[in-house]
């Protein structure tokens, strides 16, 4: 009998009342009395040099009250990365200024180089087109081609850097040398080399801000479609503006999606404050989509060589990887970890590989910057893994199943630490797979392959076993590899005098249905209605501080700070029902919501706790404090390790390349559950993404840095026609052994696992179908790109 | 500009637009009606998606002064008359058919007009007669779910 | 978007006459113009929406097939002639999707002539007749390339007539992202002969593929083209397939057409 409450519960989501009836409340829908609107002008060439920009033609323009452009801006600091990685020399990266206002040169199409504030979008809109016409920049040539890019020092997209070289790290520098050696005398070596496609998120709400200053105070408050408003504060406060943190209240309202692009700060959000001071009205900005294609950080982007040695029977030795990875133009926030720590940590997989070595080399282009998108670094590690380890075992022979069993960690071997430096607490890849593969029906394979070449349809099933590092934290940890900010996170458990309850917490909701599933802990914990519960997120003001919502770390994170204010509630109640029932306070139990002393039937409801706090008329206050609110902060030991295996079909048709998902199966680890029916709603998202990434999402710069792909017309957002019901099992649990909750995070996992499972299906497809020449085909596996690798 | 006059969510309303004021935008900046929402540029997402007598249309892609005299419905004109969740709202909340929420008045939208013009689909046509609508949360899953269930069908897939 | 007056007249009359006086562009449901106004490609002082005009809305038999008034929606042509033309009416059911089906109109997709838009094939396939405010255009002469038409300035399309052939079928191969024809084809067969036309891929815009039309006629079956072969020389190449993608897309999608015709 599944719960219908608590922990564990499938509780519907409360948000969704307001957005199923239009009450949702994101920044662009609100309202601000005397707002003015502001648009950006924005580069249409890739690379330019910064002439002129007379602004005064649009200045006299109908309805325009300010005009911006680098200058105001080049005396404020600049847009910070927020982790610095060394190169193998022990040199730190190379790190160009990011200003609000691109100045002395543009640096993308896109790149935004002046603003215009006006009564009207319209009248700022058309201000922005004469500053575009009136301005001169030369255009110089564009650095697309990242190989190109560092083999040319003539061509620089930052002066100051030569070879447009952001760094070239290994990890782990010090495994090179043994890990060249395996390879000298490995009996097989399989050789990949592939492209890990640019992606666009498009969250499908673009990107707004809006920016208020308070003259009487002195008080900056900025709405804006962030995932983590602490982080854009402290980013917009303390590095660009330099104003008081505690004169600037950051508010992210109802956010429409973010999948990491909303994590970043973007120099808009400086611009409308800027512009609010100097006007002294609310100035507000909304992004078109094609001004998001153009300036929302993209992901992905990795040109890689994986290389595997291993035996004949297929044990593995070793995994070397060379990864040229695209930055962009500049630095975003996150932008230096995604390629290096959240990546080449996790080139071991779930197996047992004694040795690996990962170098990337990470360079500026003349594109849209490109940071952390879903996954972040962990889909690129296991597109290399599970693609290397498909096409070894086509070149022996091998079974793809028996092959992952044969080199996964054991069960019995955790705490595991591999050779790239992570130690995973815990899991049961055997168990994942042997799930999936009854899942996926896999003895039936043969009878439904003939049933699809009946219809003249190839059809190929494609395997991934994947593991994450998520629950993003510990400080200890991302302080030594680089992080300038710690991960912990934080959350403020008021109990109200009549005992309802607000939780403020750092995590920020965008999707994830925190305002449904922290309450339901909050409720199991203290046994009180899941009702009496309200969370309060996104807002500076309002809560103690938080790192924000990405790398699936709101519950395994936040959740377990608030679980931890839970304890010193509970602890604090137990004072209250000490004093009240004149008891000691070891003798005090707390059980279904009702403070008892042990052994009697003395006790008090959480309820009559709570009033009495705010009421303590007969308190002894040397030793009890009135009230019921408790703060805390947490930073775990370690990060989590949620993995799976995921089974994919796909049926392809030879004659056009089209191929179908036709099944996909994820069986995944999360550890403990908190509410089955969002963890479920995660994979399908997740999974839909990949197979996004896998068969349709192409983000395509010309040589001269014109994005080609710049619209829904062009770039291929999955719908509903093009995904099956996704068939999510869960129930393979081991609990992570480091946080109270036992959660590991499960926001990731879909988009991690899925893309390899799709590719090694088409592989599967075409190798059945007696194609056996196609070794790889580059995402997206477009109809085009099967068809030239079929006829090619 | 000129006078416009028209029927949203069962009420008259008028207001002053520009020849080229897209209905979206009468809508939610002076109707202040913001639950429809923009989400591209080029008509192909459908978060904006409302109906005009009674058949699913994109408001970003409909001048305002061609809608006039029209019967508009809205996400906010969708629930029942005691301010309850409609059958299809309903389905969307019981089978966790929305996450960030900001395509979901769209979907909305598209799914009931798809019901009244077909009131048992079948899965495929679940599918493309979501083909003007983009969702990037929920891999689409739980959206066909709530439109089987809103439809009275048992979702065996799952 | 640049400012204009709207207007909507309610006849053909006073459509025409709104068109030929000043900077003027008609309105068709504008599923494709409105997007481009949006970007600036597009714009006029004065638009014209012909969706308000009843005589030019409707489905009726008449002489020379069907008569389809140049102002009925996608939908409306979806659901109208699904059994007196079925092959007609899976091409309109199969355009854009469901929203922009219900706003774009026949005539607004053959003024616009995009080279991947669906009713241009099953125009020149059908041997439609093109009825203008001012004359009939055959639809051998009407398409004249990408986005070029026999329409002169201030010509509207009121109504087109669509022969109905003993058998037909359109089969579309989508373009992943926009949902227009990557490359579709129109196959129609008429007592005297078969019409093969194509859209989406030829660099000139929707095209007779006058060879498969020629062994179809005599054969009117897959086998009969599967010697034949598609010139990649002058198809599109882009982001979405290469030249000799879409030449193979023709005749796979040809044969598909017969087949299911």
């Amino acid at each position: 009998m599944p719960k219908d409450y608590g922990i564990g519960a499938s509780s519907k989501r409360r948000e969704d009342v307001r957005f199923l009836t239009g009450r949702g409340q994101y920044t662009d829908d609100l309202s601000i009395h005397g707002q003015a609107h502001a648009v950006m002008v924005r580069s249409n060439v890739a690379h330019g040099k910064i002439v002129s920009i007379d602004t005064s033609a649009a200045a006299a323009m109908p309805g325009v009250l300010a005009v911006f452009t680098g200058e105001d801006f080049k005396d404020v600091g600049g847009n910070p990365a927020g982790w610095l990685i060394k190169s193998r020399n022990g040199e730190p990266m190379r790190e160009p200024k990011r200003p609000v206002l691109a100045h002395g040169k543009v640096r993308h199409v896109g790149d935004a180089y002046a603003a215009v504030i006006a009564e009207t979008y319209e009248q700022a809109k058309a201000a922005a087109q004469q500053i575009a016409d009136d301005a001169v920049i030369d255009e110089l040539p564009a650095i697309i081609d990242m190989k190109a890019a560092a083999a040319d020092a003539s061509n620089r997209v930052h002066d100051e850097i030569p070879d447009n070289i952001c760094f070239d790290w290994g990890w782990i520098e010090d495994n090179r040398a043994a890990v060249d050696a395996v390879f000298k005398s490995a009996p097989h070596i399989t050789t990949l080399e592939l492209v890990n496609n640019r992606l666009v998120p498009n969250a499908m709400e673009p990107r707004a801000s809006i920016g208020e200053y308070f003259p009487g105070t002195g008080d900056y408050k900025l709405t804006t479609t962030s995932q983590n408003p602490h982080l854009t504060r402290l980013l917009v406060a303390a590095f660009v503006m330099g104003i008081p943190e505690n004169k600037l209240t950051v508010v992210a309202p109802d956010v429409g999606g973010g999948f990491g692009s909303k994590i970043y700060h973007y120099g808009e959000e400086a611009l409308v404050l800027a512009a609010a001071k100097k006007l002294g009205r609310a100035v507000r900005w909304t992004a078109e989509r094609s001004e998001s294609f153009l300036s929302d950080a993209h992901g992905r982007d990795h040109v890689t060589k994986i290389e595997l040695a291993c035996e004949k029977d297929g044990t593995f030795l070793a995994f070397r990887t060379e990864t040229y990875a695209n930055v962009g133009a500049y630095l975003s926030n996150f932008s230096t970890a995604t390629p290096t720590f959240l990546h080449g940590t996790l080139m071991a997989g779930p197996y047992k590989v004694p040795h690996v070595y990962v170098n990337v080399k990470t360079i500026f282009t003349n594109t849209a910057p490109v940071d952390a998108y879903r996954g972040a670094g962990r889909p690129e590690a296991t597109f290399s893994l599970e693609r290397v380890i498909d096409k070894m075992c086509r070149e022996l022979g091998l079974d793809q199943f028996e092959v992952r069993r044969k080199n996964f960690i054991t069960p019995d071997m955790f705490p595991y630490t591999t050779p790239v430096g992570l130690a995973y607490d815990t899991g049961n890849y055997q168990a994942t797979l042997a799930k999936a593969i009854e899942m996926a029906d896999v003895a039936g394979f043969d009878k439904r392959a003939a049933a699809s070449k009946a219809k003249g349809r190839l059809r190929g099933m494609g395997l991934s076993t994947w593991i994450e590092a998520c629950g993003i934290a510990p400080s200890h940890l991302v302080g030594v590899l680089g992080s300038r900010v710690g991960l912990y996170d934080a959350a403020t458990v008021r109990v109200n005098a009549t005992g309802n309850i607000s939780v403020m917490v750092g995590a920020h909701s965008h999707g994830q249905g925190h305002e449904t599933v922290f309450p339901q802990i909050v409720a199991e914990r203290l046994g009180v209605p899941e009702s009496s519960v309200e969370i309060v997120h996104g807002d500076t003001s309002k809560i103690p501080f938080g790192m924000g919502s990405y790398g699936s770390r709101s519950l395994a994170v936040c959740g377990v700070a608030m679980n931890k204010a839970i304890d010193k509630i509970v602890a604090k109640g137990k004072k209250i029902a000490a004093h009240m029932l004149e008891a000691s306070e070891g003798d005090i139990t707390f059980e279904d919501g009702k403070f008892s002393v042990a052994g009697t039937d003395k006790a008090k409801t959480f309820g009559e706790i709570a009033f009495s706090a705010y009421v303590p008329h007969n308190y002894p206050l040397e030793t009890l404090e009135p009230g019921l609110e408790e703060t805390a902060f947490y930073d775990p030991a370690n990060f989590t390790y949620p993995a799976g295996a995921y089974i994919c079909e796909v049926e392809l048709d030879p004659d056009t390349g089209k191929v179908d998902v036709v099944a996909f199966h994820c069986a995944d680890d999360f550890g403990n559950i908190m509410n089955p029916m969002i963890v479920e709603g995660q994979v399908h998202g997740g999974v839909g993404q990949g197979i996004g990434q896998a068969l349709l999402e192409n983000t395509t710069y010309d040589e001269n840095g014109q994005l080609l792909t710049g619209s829904f017309m062009d770039y291929a957002m999955p719908r509903a026609s093009d995904v099956p019901f996704y068939n999510v099992d869960y129930s393979c649990q081991t609990p992570c052994t480091h946080n109270p909750l036992g959660v590991k995070g499960c926001g990731e996992a879909g988009a991690i696992g899925s893309p390899p499972a799709v590719v090694n299906a088409v592989i599967d497809a075409l190798h059945r179908g007696g194609m056996t020449h196609v070794t790889h085909i580059n995402m997206p596996v477009s109809p085009g790109r099967v068809w030239q690798a079929i006829n090619g | 500009m000129t006078k416009l006059s028209m029927t949203v969510n069962g009420k008259a309303v008028s207001g002053e637009v520009e020849g080229r004021t897209l209905l979206v935008q009468f809508l939610r900046e002076t109707l202040h009606l913001t639950g429809t929402h923009v989400g591209c540029d080029t008509s192909q997402c459908g978060a904006c998606t409302v109906h005009i007598d009674g058949k699913a249309v994109k408001s970003c892609s409909i001048f305002a002064a061609d809608a006039a005299g029209a019967n508009v419905t809205t996400i906010e004109g969708m629930a029942n008359a005691d301010g309850s969740l409609s059958v299809i709202q309903q389905a969307f909340q019981d089978c966790h058919g929305l996450q960030c929420g900001f395509c979901t008045p769209g979907m909305v939208m598209t799914s009931a007009a798809l019901l009244a013009d077909n009131p048992h689909p079948t899965e495929a046509e679940v599918r493309h007669g979501l083909e003007g609508n983009i969702c990037r949360c929920t891999g689409y899953h739980n959206i066909v779910k709530a439109v089987l269930t809103a439809s009275g069908q048992t979702v065996a897939a799952e | 978007m640049q400012n204009f007056d709207f207007v909507k007249p309610a006849t053909i009359a006073e459509a025409v006459k709104a068109l030929n006086s000043g900077d003027a562009q008609a309105l068709s449901g504008g599923q494709t113009l409105i997007a481009t106004m949006k970007q600036g490609l597009a714009g006029a002082e004065t638009l014209v929406s012909l969706t308000g005009i009843a005589e030019m809305k409707g489905v009726c038999q008449g002489d020379g097939g069907l008569h389809i008034g140049a102002a009925t929606s996608h939908a409306t042509v979806a659901r109208e002639v699904a059994t007196t033309y079925p092959a007609l009416a899976k091409l309109a059911g199969g355009i854009g999707d469901p929203q922009v089906r219900n706003r774009g109109t026949v005539g607004g997709s053959l003024a616009n002539n995009d080279p991947a838009a669906c009713y241009p094939s099953g125009a020149l396939a059908s041997g439609a007749t093109i009825v203008t405010d001012r004359r009939e255009i055959a639809a051998d002469d009407y398409f004249q390339g990408l986005f070029a038409t026999a329409l002169d300035e201030g010509e509207i399309i009121t109504k087109v007539i669509f022969p109905i052939p003993e058998k037909a079928a359109y089969v579309k191969f989508e373009q992943p992202a926009s949902r227009f024809a990557l490359t579709g084809v129109f196959v129609a067969k008429f007592a005297g002969g078969v019409r093969v036309a194509v859209t989406g891929a030829s660099n000139d815009g929707v095209f007779r593929w006058t060879e498969a039309e020629k062994a179809l006629s005599a054969n009117f079956s897959a086998a009969a083209i599967s010697g034949l072969s598609v010139d990649a020389g002058n198809m599109i190449s882009d982001l979405h397939g290469t030249a000799e993608y879409r030449a193979n897309l023709v005749k796979v999608l040809t044969a598909r057409a017969v087949t299911a015709a």
